[in-house]
């Protein structure tokens, strides 16, 4: 049963990513990356990963797309088609892809509990969770305990994005700017 | 090697891989900026996907205890550090996502387009502009 909701959504997510190549419109295209993250998501339940499933749906699928639409108002709604030819892309996207399927055949079956990834460091983590930290769920036990220094410094980087934006699109970059053709115009 | 159980087994990291390169191909075969990004965050949702898969185990549970912490000690939990992993990079995805999503504004106001190749010919003629007017200063032609 699991195998064939997973296969299901593969096909859904497949035709979604095809979608998006074909169509020109960009909303119709950043709507379709918004139905991608959601699928995504269900995807995460299925995986066991509920956590990263909510983060998903609420910010891959949620502000990404806000984010994008905004663009696109400020910017064009509709892809002007290209003139170059599309073979050498597919050549270069084809051989990628066959390096890393060579790249996966080393890798455990899926689903197999002694892999490498799963028999370290991860059993410790769930083996220690409940004396040492005492909360129920695991993932927020690493993430804002065993490993708050990481979750520290993706707060500086949010943080520096942010001011990224604000210096590219905000007031504070083109108050330099106008200086800038203030002071030309002397 | 290669029987039907170690095909069943990568079977699903060979899918990721398919839409990975779905995503990439939308990178690098589109012109169009926004269309770019929307290649590069299916590309990316696709290697999140492909890192919680490494930490399924079969027949596991999402890796959260009971509220009352009696843990039974044949539950099976799914491997919780690829979740971490994939958490704080989803959110550092959406910052990455928004910059580039900036740049494009401010290309688009400076250039008036957000195609890869109008935006390449503005940038060429103004290039042969700035050659011609510095190579008559420096009395020849540029």
């Amino acid at each position: 049963m699991e195998a064939f909701i997973t296969y299901t959504l593969f096909a859904m997510l497949v035709a979604t990513a095809l979608a998006a190549v074909q169509l020109n419109r960009l909303f119709a295209v950043v709507m379709l990356s918004g139905v991608f993250s959601l699928l995504s998501a269900v995807l995460f339940v299925v995986l066991d990963a509920p956590d990263v499933a909510f983060t998903e749906a609420a910010v891959g699928a949620g502000i990404s797309t806000v984010l994008m639409l905004g663009t696109l108002a400020l910017t064009s709604r509709t892809e002007k088609s290209s003139s170059r030819s599309s073979a050498i892309p597919l050549l270069v996207v084809i051989v990628t892809g066959i390096v890393l399927v060579y790249g996966t055949l080393d890798m455990p079956n899926f689903g197999s509990a002694n892999t490498p990834a799963n028999t370290h460091i991860a059993a410790q983590f769930i083996e220690k969770t409940p004396h040492q930290i005492d909360v129920p769920n695991i993932v927020t036990a690493i993430l804002a305990s065993y490993r708050g220094y990481d979750t520290l410094g993706e707060v500086v980087v949010v943080f520096t994005a942010g001011i990224g934006v604000l210096l590219l699109i905000g007031r504070l970059g083109r108050r330099g700017e106008r200086q800038k053709q203030i002071g030309r115009g002397e | 090697m290669y029987d039907l159980e170690f095909i069943v087994g990568h079977l699903h990291y060979w899918l990721f891989i398919v839409l990975m390169m779905t995503g990439f191909y939308i990178v690098v075969s589109r012109g169009n900026l926004v269309k770019k990004i929307v290649g590069l965050n299916i590309f990316q949702t696709s290697v999140f996907m492909f890192y919680i898969s490494m930490g399924k185990v079969d027949g596991g549970t999402a890796p959260i205890f009971p509220v009352d912490m009696k843990i039974d000690p044949a539950t099976v939990y799914s491997n919780p550090v690829p979740h971490v992993l994939i958490l704080t990079a989803i959110v550092v995805g959406v910052a990455t996502t928004a910059l580039g999503l900036a740049l494009i504004v401010r290309i688009r106001e400076d250039f008036g387009t957000i195609e890869e190749e109008e935006i390449l010919k503005i940038k060429r003629k103004i290039t042969a502009e700035e050659n011609r007017d510095h190579g008559a200063g420096m009395g020849g032609s540029a």
